[in-house]
């Protein structure tokens, strides 16, 4: 993208009016998306992003400069202004000799922007007749595939030189169901850090069919009970919520502003012994892996909860500089445009011991919670609130009625200590992570368990 | 880095030439924006970070044969523009025809002239960089004045100049611009176990219209009341929503009210036209032309001259939100409610919605019943709330309210409702009708039950 030569000219320019550290980091994203919406395919887009974030540390500030000009001039006059932002006093010229890190780019056997676009309008409308082949309730279907090459190079003042390229496709079914009852919705979307040939082991057409079943089961949703209760999340469907009500506050930028519940916490018990938790960059083919982040550290596999133990937070650089300590590969951005920050990546609980059957013939009255739609956490109270996008009352240890949308609430380190039960089973979940207005592709994970109480946010008593 | 300020022939040239491009029985339009930001972020004491940029961007829509294409980039060289135009034309081969796809005609709005609005202000243009820095510092101190307050987990300062051109092929071209600066803080506070967090702000067209001290205060009032909040039982009560609040619920109402959700069948709303919908008392309005909106603007993201649009009167619906393509669809004309980023084709939505204000202070609200649920905050709001059922459910952060005044806090509840049901439920309106930052108002509501969901 960017000679070394030019880099290494580049960061002197940055370190011009001083400053500890100074970072070019250059991005090339191109991404491509179509979609079906009512049986017909609209328009097919393509974009292009590229420029480059140049930041300069010095202390405690940060100081940072974008550009789309990716010409020598233009890098330098970004450096120029984001040493300005940093206040630099003290002169001087610093010389910067880079060393290109060995770098192993996940492979990508088929890049999309090889398919023909015929082929991606094609996906979209055999998902639409296997979604409209459920039911006949199924009234609107929305298909969605998009990809996105990115190719990334980060180069700094310590003379790292990394580059990656991150490959990522996606397939997305939204059905509305219409009823007795009124209309109810489904969705399922699936994506991996993989080129077309995700659709080798993704099935366009059961995507559309589980969705479609989403939505048509809804139908003859009751209201959701209210208070607490018991709640068994099935695999897959809940690793959103230890994200959000765990993850984030495992995150040592938050953690470093006295923002989250675990604070200080390293080496006590935080969670239920049959909980752990680990962040994992480098869970091949998931949503959230690449081979370096952001910052050019390697993508690791960090185990952050270990049998309810709390063992370390998530790091990025900058964080990891000021301890002394190394960054565990959590650095990521957005785009060009924005300043790093610590993230997660494939963040899941592995499978425990329990057969997820038995979890549910154990539990008297409870809520089987299939979906959640997302949802939020302050991260300093721990408090979290989560949608159910599909759920099942339980009822003398037999899944009984669906239950109308209805939110989870309740509080991410008390919720670790009530898990009672894990399941042996496993699945992922991707989705996009968003923090301070910036979005991520992550993955979450979790068996089957249950959480032995929670409030049910529903209208019946 | 140009010290021009004012983008205007430089981004109307790019885009007159992308749409002059267009072939015979070919319609090109070309949406070319052009922003400068900065931002900061104050922490400790001291600059914990400070982005200066230029940001460009540049979007194609192109219709052929009944068929719609769409490529953008975030850059304005010519290269990369032609680049652009290229994709979007191959795009439009793969899509289906659709008989209502077309660029806005100009007879569609003949007649309507854009508002005159004052938007913009050179000032914020030539405000040097340092006194952003102190104003973030001066906000952070601020905030922590009170003992109470155990830290502050952010503290800032953004503002955007903004400029827009729309030229399109079929003879619509509009420049619009603005800009804002706004600060914001948020703050910690409690012991032992407990914390409790609030937020503040304050925005403006330029940095001088800004009010630190109330933003520090907001947040440091919003946070301390809340000391001590603990979960209540589950029950049916009347319910007070901050501004806020409200504001965040009219936003779930005005989406489902756009036509695109609409003719899509994504709406609580399909097929109510003419009917009463909400209590007599409700009229909601989307109105860019009001200069006090910080979604105000002279044109929509179509190049079409803004109006005011009455979407509920007297609780009757009584229409909806359209941009060129779905007011086609659905046998209308264009409301001007086009919006969108370079990265995409025009969606459909507000920038000024709000409900006509009633007479009574927040006071005379919290005074007008024995006992109710102030809610301060929600959380979940997007993933609790289904526009096409009208079912929400989402977490609540507030206080009781009895004898008029605030009582004890209260926290990890849910309140749940239809939308439908409190929109004909809607008890009392507050005067304070107040404009927030990213386009809507607010004002406090008085509803006259929902379900709290507690211990």
């Amino acid at each position: 993208m960017i000679d070394q030569d030019v880099l290494e000219s580049v960061l002197g320019t940055a370190l011009q009016s001083g400053g500890d550290f100074a970072e070019v980091f250059a991005e090339d994203r191109r991404s491509s998306s179509a979609r079906l919406d009512d049986g017909k395919v609209e328009e097919l887009v393509s974009g292009r992003d590229r420029g480059a974030g140049i930041r300069v540390v010095r202390g405690d500030t940060t100081g940072f400069a974008h550009t789309a000009d990716l010409s020598e001039a233009g890098l330098r006059a970004a450096a120029g202004a984001a040493a300005a932002a940093a206040r630099g006093g003290g002169g001087g010229t610093r010389t910067v000799g880079l060393t290109r890190e060995a770098v192993h780019p996940h492979v990508i056997e088929v890049m999309p922007d090889t398919v023909p676009k015929a082929r991606k309008v094609e996906l979209l409308e055999r998902a639409d007749g296997a979604a409209r082949a459920v039911s006949d309730s199924i009234r609107q279907v929305g298909v969605a595939y998009a990809d996105s090459r990115r190719r990334i190079l980060v180069a700094n003042s310590d003379g790292l030189l990394a580059e990656d390229d991150q490959v990522r496709t996606r397939f997305m079914v939204q059905c509305v169901a219409t009823g007795d009852t009124g209309m109810q919705t489904g969705m399922e979307g699936p994506g991996r850090t993989l080129g077309f040939e995700i659709f080798d082991e993704l099935d366009p057409e059961e995507t559309a069919r589980i969705s479609a079943r989403r939505a048509v089961a809804m139908l003859d949703a009751r209201p959701a009970p209210s208070g607490k209760l018991p709640v068994v999340l099935k695999r897959g469907a809940g690793g959103v919520l230890f994200h959000e009500a765990c993850g984030h506050g495992l995150e040592a930028d938050l953690v470093g502003k006295d923002a989250s519940v675990f604070g200080g916490m390293v080496g006590q018990q935080v969670a239920s012994p049959l909980v752990t938790l680990i962040d994992d960059g480098t869970f091949a083919k998931e949503w959230g892996t690449y081979a370096i982040d952001d910052e050019g550290a390697p993508a690791q596999r960090n185990v952050l909860i270990e049998n309810g133990i709390l063992t370390d937070y998530m790091w990025d650089l900058v964080r990891a500089r000021k301890e002394g300590r190394a960054s565990t590969g959590n650095g990521r951005r957005e785009t060009y445009q924005v300043l790093p920050m610590v993230r997660m990546t494939n963040t899941y609980l592995p499978a425990g011991l329990d057969d997820p059957d038995d979890i549910i013939r154990d539990t008297a009255r409870g809520i089987y919670c299939v979906q959640l739609g997302g949802g939020q956490v302050d991260t300093a109270t721990g408090d979290f609130v989560f949608g159910m996008t599909e759920a099942y009352l339980i009822e003398n240890g037999e899944i009984t009625v669906p239950l109308r949308a209805a939110n989870l609430i309740g509080n991410g380190p008390e919720a670790l200590r009530r898990i009672d039960a894990v399941g042996n089973d496993f699945a992922t979940w991707s989705g996009t992570c968003g923090k301070d207005g910036q979005g991520v592709p992550v993955s979450s994970g979790q068996p089957t368990l249950r959480v032995s109480e929670m409030t049910v946010g529903g209208t019946a008593a | 880095m140009s010290a021009s300020p004012n983008r205007e022939t430089e981004l109307l040239d790019i885009a007159r030439r992308i749409a002059g491009a267009a072939g015979a029985g070919e319609q090109v339009e070309a949406y070319v924006i052009h922003s400068r930001d900065t931002e900061v972020q104050a922490f400790g004491g001291d600059i914990e970070s400070l982005s200066v940029a230029e940001v460009s961007g540049v979007g194609v829509r192109v219709i052929a044969d009944g068929r719609q294409g769409y490529a953008y980039a975030g850059s304005l060289e010519p290269s990369v523009v032609a680049e652009v135009l290229a994709e979007a034309r191959d795009n439009a081969s793969f899509g289906a025809p659709d008989e209502f796809y077309g660029l806005v005609d100009p007879a569609d709005f003949a007649g309507i002239e854009a508002p005159v609005l004052d938007l913009w202000r050179d000032e914020l243009l030539s405000v040097p960089t340092e006194q952003k820095v102190a104003l973030a510092l001066e906000l952070e101190a601020a905030a922590k004045r009170d003992p109470r307050i155990r830290g502050v987990d952010s503290a800032g300062y953004g503002d955007a100049a903004v400029e827009a051109a729309i030229v399109s092929s079929v003879g619509v071209e509009s420049f619009a611009r603005r800009t804002v600066a706004s600060c914001s803080a948020s703050v910690m506070a409690g012991e032992g176990g407990e914390t409790q967090t609030g937020y503040g702000f304050s925005v403006g067209r330029t940095l001088g219209e800004l009010d630190v001290d109330r933003a520090a205060d907001d947040a440091i009032e919003r946070t301390v009341r809340l000391l001590g909040a603990r979960q209540p039982k589950s029950r049916r009560l009347p319910v007070i929503l901050d501004p806020m609040v409200t504001r965040s619920l009219l936003g779930v109402i005005g989406s489902a009210l756009g036509g695109e959700s609409v003719l899509k069948g994504r709406s609580m709303f399909v097929d109510r036209e003419g009917e009463a919908v909400a209590g007599p008392e409700i009229t909601l309005v989307d109105d860019p032309t009001l200069v006090d909106a910080y979604g105000a603007s002279t044109h929509d993201s179509e190049g079409v001259p803004t109006r005011r649009t009455e979407l509920i009167g007297g609780g009757v619906l009584r229409g909806f939100l359209h941009n060129a393509y779905t007011a086609r669809r659905a046998g209308t004309r264009t409301t001007a409610s086009a919006v969108r980023g370079f990265k995409s084709t025009p969606g459909v939505g507000p920038r000024a919605l709000h409900l006509l204000p009633g007479t009574l202070t927040p006071e005379g609200i919290m005074a007008s019943v024995p006992e109710a649920l102030y809610v301060q905050s929600v959380s979940g709001l997007h993933s609790g709330t289904n526009p096409v059922s009208g079912d929400f459910s989402v977490g609540a952060t507030g206080l009781m309210v009895r004898g008029g005044a605030f009582a004890e806090p209260v926290r990890e509840i849910t309140i749940a409702s239809t939308l439908q049901r409190m929109l004909h439920d809607v008890a009392a309106i507050g005067a304070d009708l107040t404009w927030l930052p990213g386009g809507g108002a607010g004002l406090t509501l008085l509803v006259g039950e929902m379900t709290m969901s507690g211990a």
